[in-house]
């Protein structure tokens, strides 16, 4: 049972979703009821089988755990695999993945197919953290991309088409780049084996392509291809445009998943492949991607000022809060990519409970104006307090895993380069500027408008939802080392790799010399 | 002698004789009211000489001094050519009863076709090459005719006809030349003399040849009369069309530069590299604007050649590999999507607008599911089969060092989503309409709901093609 529990983990939604589509017939009350209840049990069951991946994971060991192999087409194998800087992001899936299900609960359009969807994309997420062959994992990182075109496109607001398009087009663009140069690591390696590439050495010597002196060689290629998918996926400035117009248009559950869980694919990208395997790459372009990120923080938080609409908000602010962690990830030492890990985890409870609640208004207004609120606080004291937490939790107050992320962050690209960690900083005010601002003119006031008026606080279910994300953000906030402990050790690992290998290339000497 | 030659053409001589019979048999007796039994009959025929070429043949012969050569590559080819016509024959039996078309010679023009197809990937020498396409290709352009009332079929037929013989002559044209420098028409011969250097006679040759069957293959810029054939024919002449001619075709293409110009791989690589990137686009962007599915999959099936293309100009026994399996995956997808469109109509009368589909799954689940995943497939999504046959070509090309061309036909295949994705979104998010008619009859469901299956299935290790494939591939290439 253990040696495949990986495979269970990974499989249950998707069992759930065959068994949905095959034996449940009619779309009536009682069928929609029994659709979301299997769906609500299959992700239930996924959590607490994961549970003893938790408990069965030993931090100490930076190699791969519960490893299991199987012979695939093409010479690929199906290997699965997590290590301490994945683990977490399949526990991150499977812990939010019961909670997105019973958000939408008052959903009446299609639910059956709603169901599938969301249970298929948890199969695919957790196969992307959990897959150790390069093409398993390009295939589950792409597959992806069909449920959420269906979910938004389905289930989206007015203007969803334009959205789903767009962000099924622009992150395949992305991720074909990457395939290619998948594809020439294994003429180069003759193996898509992940354990095995990280120990590859893939060629570093500078060549000239089209009269331009490529620094680094093939591994500066690779990288860039590889950057051009994990890029659009994070995503970040300026390839970012996908992300506003696809939360838009999302349904709040579609929202949850986007921002909680596909956005970490590109971070866990960085981490997997682009540092470990090209070193040398990382190390010729890694100050670039420190100041992309620079002003990615501050230039998407002074957009997110400026928005009307509240989840677009929200959206640009998850875009800047995606720049702390790439930013963590290219300082290459342990705080930054220990702090880059734990932005990430604490995004996804933070991102997603800010994502439900406008969820939580919208479904009573039908409206995601800010103008169209103000003074919810008369009417919604438990909404106010629970939306003023995770308002704090993201503007990264001490107390909530928002502080302890950022903070580790802004410490590692300190030490590396004093002037970006500086002008980051100034992004951690203007958040602070643009949460509290979008909650006062929410929440706080006078209840004056006639719409308000009848506004009901929320319902238990909605609390019952709240409430395991209060206690992570909280628990995280004052008690990090349950994170930090876990990664801790492979991080290490994966920077002493790092650094032998710049340090072999000779490649510092170099950039050093231009 | 003659025996031993004959017994290696038997599954040909076999089904010429068997066309023959039944066509004399169904004249002299009850003509069209016999064409459901010939329908049927010819498509048991064909299933069970695709069961003896698949099981029973092994190792390489050659019959008539070298002109014919049975290997694992011609059986692969022949095996595909059988199933994919009999498929698209059973499917088209109910249309062309309810529109008046069911006439017995249609079958009969379909084996005959089907002859021609396994002579030509069969063929070791410019005649047989030649003898095989002509008898193809003659059968095709009767049966895109097939509906003589139609000004649109008989423009198709006639389009054809005349574009078909242009690149005949083309063709013709590249082979004497290359008999004129060869001294030969066998390919064995002709790699003889191409030894040591391909001369410029040759090499003119070899370019009027490939663009003739650049023609064939509906590679751009030899596409033109594709859309329209495509829109003018019948519906299920229209499947056939994208089905078993062009894994014959194919085939041929591959027989042709690897057995007779194998030596000359950086010659002809180049040509192909260029035919493949260019229908690639074109078939990528040309198919944005259209509204018309069976144009639509004219343009598909463009950009679907310049990917099976990719393969063959990588040069190499992996590429001709990633052909082969390109193909299959490529005749299967087409099976299921005709299936579709032939039971896209309205009121009786055939509908090809694809506004037609806004919001077909509320009306029929199953099938926009199933339409669904064949329409990822083929625009190369994953997990469907149709991502790993791009992504075999795209290995093989850039195994061979064709990097560029790989990374021009991802971005292709991204512009190409689009549309494929364009008929998702009619059917999923579209609009309320009035609902398409739901018949469908069980023949048709049955394809399109297998071919979806196997593109979902196929995944956990693609039925096994691959190994077949590679043996083919490397009775070609050595």
């Amino acid at each position: 049972m253990l040696n495949s529990l990986l495979s269970i983990i990974t499989f249950i939604p998707l069992l759930g979703a065959v068994i949905l589509a095959l034996f449940l017939r009619g779309d009536d009350e009682a069928a929609q009821r029994n659709a979301k209840w299997l769906a609500l049990i299959a992700t239930t069951a996924t959590f607490l089988v994961s549970i003893f991946l938790y408990t069965g994971f030993d931090p100490a060991n930076t190699g791969f755990q519960f490893v299991e192999e199987r012979e695939w087409i093409l010479g690929f194998q199906y290997k699965m695999g997590v290590d301490g800087i994945s683990i977490l992001f399949v526990l991150l899936t499977t812990f939010l993945m019961p909670l997105v299900i019973a958000s939408c609960w008052d959903v009446k359009h299609r639910v059956k197919d709603y169901m599938i969807a969301f249970l298929l994309l948890e199969t695919l997420m957790i196969g992307v953290f959990c897959a150790l062959d390069l093409i398993l994992f390009y295939v589950f990182f792409e597959a992806g991309l069909i449920p959420m075109f269906l979910i938004i496109g389905i289930w989206g607001g007015a203007n969803r088409i334009y959205a789903s398009f767009k962000f099924f087009l622009y992150t395949l663009l992305g991720s074909v780049l990457m395939l290619i140069a998948m594809i020439a690591m294994y003429v180069d390696a003759g193996t898509t084996d992940i354990p095995t590439l990280l120990t590859h050495n893939f060629a570093s010597e500078s060549f000239e392509l089209l009269g331009i002196q490529i620094v680094g060689g093939m591994q500066t290629l690779m990288w860039l291809a590889f950057f051009a998918s994990f890029a659009v996926k994070m995503p970040m400035w300026p390839v970012h445009t996908w992300l506003p117009d696809a939360h838009v248009q999302a349904p709040t559950a579609g929202s949850v998943v986007l921002a909680a869980i596909l956005l970490k694919m590109g971070g866990y990208g960085f981490l997997r492949f682009s540092l470990p395997m090209f070193p040398v790459g990382s190390e010729v372009l890694g100050t670039f991607v420190l100041w992309i990120s620079a002003i990615a923080i501050v230039y998407t938080s002074l957009v997110a000022l400026a928005q009307s609409d509240m989840k677009k908000l929200i959206a640009y602010s998850s875009v800047a809060h995606m720049g702390y962690v790439t930013m963590g990830i290219f300082a290459v030492n342990q705080q930054g990519i220990d702090g880059a890990i734990f932005q990430m985890i604490s995004h996804g409870f933070i991102s997603g409970a800010l994502f439900l609640c406008v969820g939580v208004i919208y479904d009573r207004m039908h409206t995601r104006e800010i103008d169209a609120y103000g003074g919810l606080v008369n009417k919604m004291p438990a909404y106010a307090l629970i939306f003023m937490l995770f308002t704090m939790a993201n503007v990264g107050l001490p107390g909530t895993s928002g502080f302890i992320g950022e903070f580790l962050v802004l410490m590692g690209v300190f030490q590396v380069n004093t002037w970006v960690a500086m002008i980051a900083t100034t992004g951690v005010i203007l958040s602070a500027a643009y949460a509290l601002w979008l909650y006062r003119r929410v929440v706080m006031g006078d209840l004056i408008k006639e719409s308000l008026k009848s506004i009901s606080d929320m319902t238990t279910r909605e609390r019952a939802i709240f409430a395991p994300l209060v206690v992570m953000t909280l628990l995280l906030g004052v008690y990090p080392s349950l994170v930090t402990d876990i990664i801790g050790p492979s991080v290490g690992a994966l920077i002493t790799n790092y650094d032998t290998a710049v340090l072999d290339s000779g490649i510092a000497t170099a950039v050093a010399e231009n | 002698m003659i025996q031993a030659d004959l017994n290696v053409v038997l599954p040909e001589v076999i089904l010429a004789v068997y066309a023959m019979i039944a066509l004399l048999a169904a004249v002299y007796t009850t003509k069209d009211k016999a064409a459901p039994i010939v329908l049927w009959v010819t498509a048991g025929v064909f299933v069970l000489l695709a069961g003896v070429i698949g099981f029973g043949g092994s190792g390489e012969t050659t019959a008539f001094g070298g002109a014919f050569v049975d290997d694992a590559f011609s059986r692969f080819a022949k095996v595909a050519i059988l199933l994919s016509a009999a498929a698209i024959l059973i499917l088209s039996q109910d249309f062309m009863t309810r529109h008046g078309l069911f006439r017995f010679e249609y079958p009969l023009l379909v084996a005959l076709s089907v002859v021609g197809m396994m002579m030509m990937v069969s063929a070791g020498d410019l005649m047989a090459l030649y003898m095989g396409l002509e008898l193809q290709s003659l059968s095709l352009y009767v049966v895109a005719a097939l509906r003589r009332d139609s000004v649109k079929s008989t423009e198709a037929g006639l389009k054809y006809f005349v574009l078909g013989a242009l690149s005949s002559g083309m063709l013709l044209y590249g082979c004497s030349l290359v008999y004129g420098y060869a001294g030969t028409t066998l390919f064995s011969g002709i790699t003889a003399a191409a030894e040591g250097g391909i001369g410029l006679g040759l090499l003119f040759g070899l370019v009027f040849v490939v663009a003739g069957m650049a023609f064939k293959v509906s590679a751009a810029p030899f596409h033109m009369w594709t859309p329209d054939v495509y829109e003018g024919s019948p519906t299920p002449i229209t499947a056939f069309f994208a089905t078993a001619p062009k894994v014959a075709a194919m085939g041929l293409f591959a027989r042709v530069v690897h057995d007779a110009f194998g030596g000359a791989v950086s010659d002809w690589s180049q040509i192909v590299a260029f035919l493949s990137v260019v229908s690639m686009f074109l078939g990528a962007v040309a198919a944005i604007g259209q509204r018309d599915i069976k144009r639509l999959m004219a343009y598909s099936s463009i950009a679907h050649m310049g990917f099976a293309l990719m393969g063959l100009a990588a040069g190499t026994a992996e590429g001709v590999q990633a052909m082969l399996v390109y193909m299959s995956i490529y005749v299967v997808m087409n099976v299921g999507t005709f299936a579709f469109i032939l039971s896209m109509e309205k009121d009786g009368q055939p509908v090809t607008d694809i506004d037609a589909l806004q919001n077909y799954s509320k009306h029929q689940p199953g099938r926009a599911l199933a339409m669904l995943v064949l329409m990822f497939s083929l625009a190369g999504i994953p997990p469907m089969v149709g991502f790993f046959g791009k992504y075999y070509v795209l290995q093989a090309a850039v195994d061979a060092g064709l990097a560029w061309l790989a990374v021009a036909g991802v971005i292709a295949s991204v512009i190409g989503a689009y549309y494929y994705l364009r008929i998702v979104y009619y059917m999923y998010f579209g609009e309320d309409r009035e609902a398409l008619d739901s018949a469908m009859p069980p023949v048709g469901w049955a394809l399109l709901m297998g071919s979806a299956a196997i593109m979902v299935l196929g995944v956990i290790n693609l039925f096994g093609i691959e190994a077949p494939a590679l043996a083919a591939a490397q009775a070609l290439v050595n």
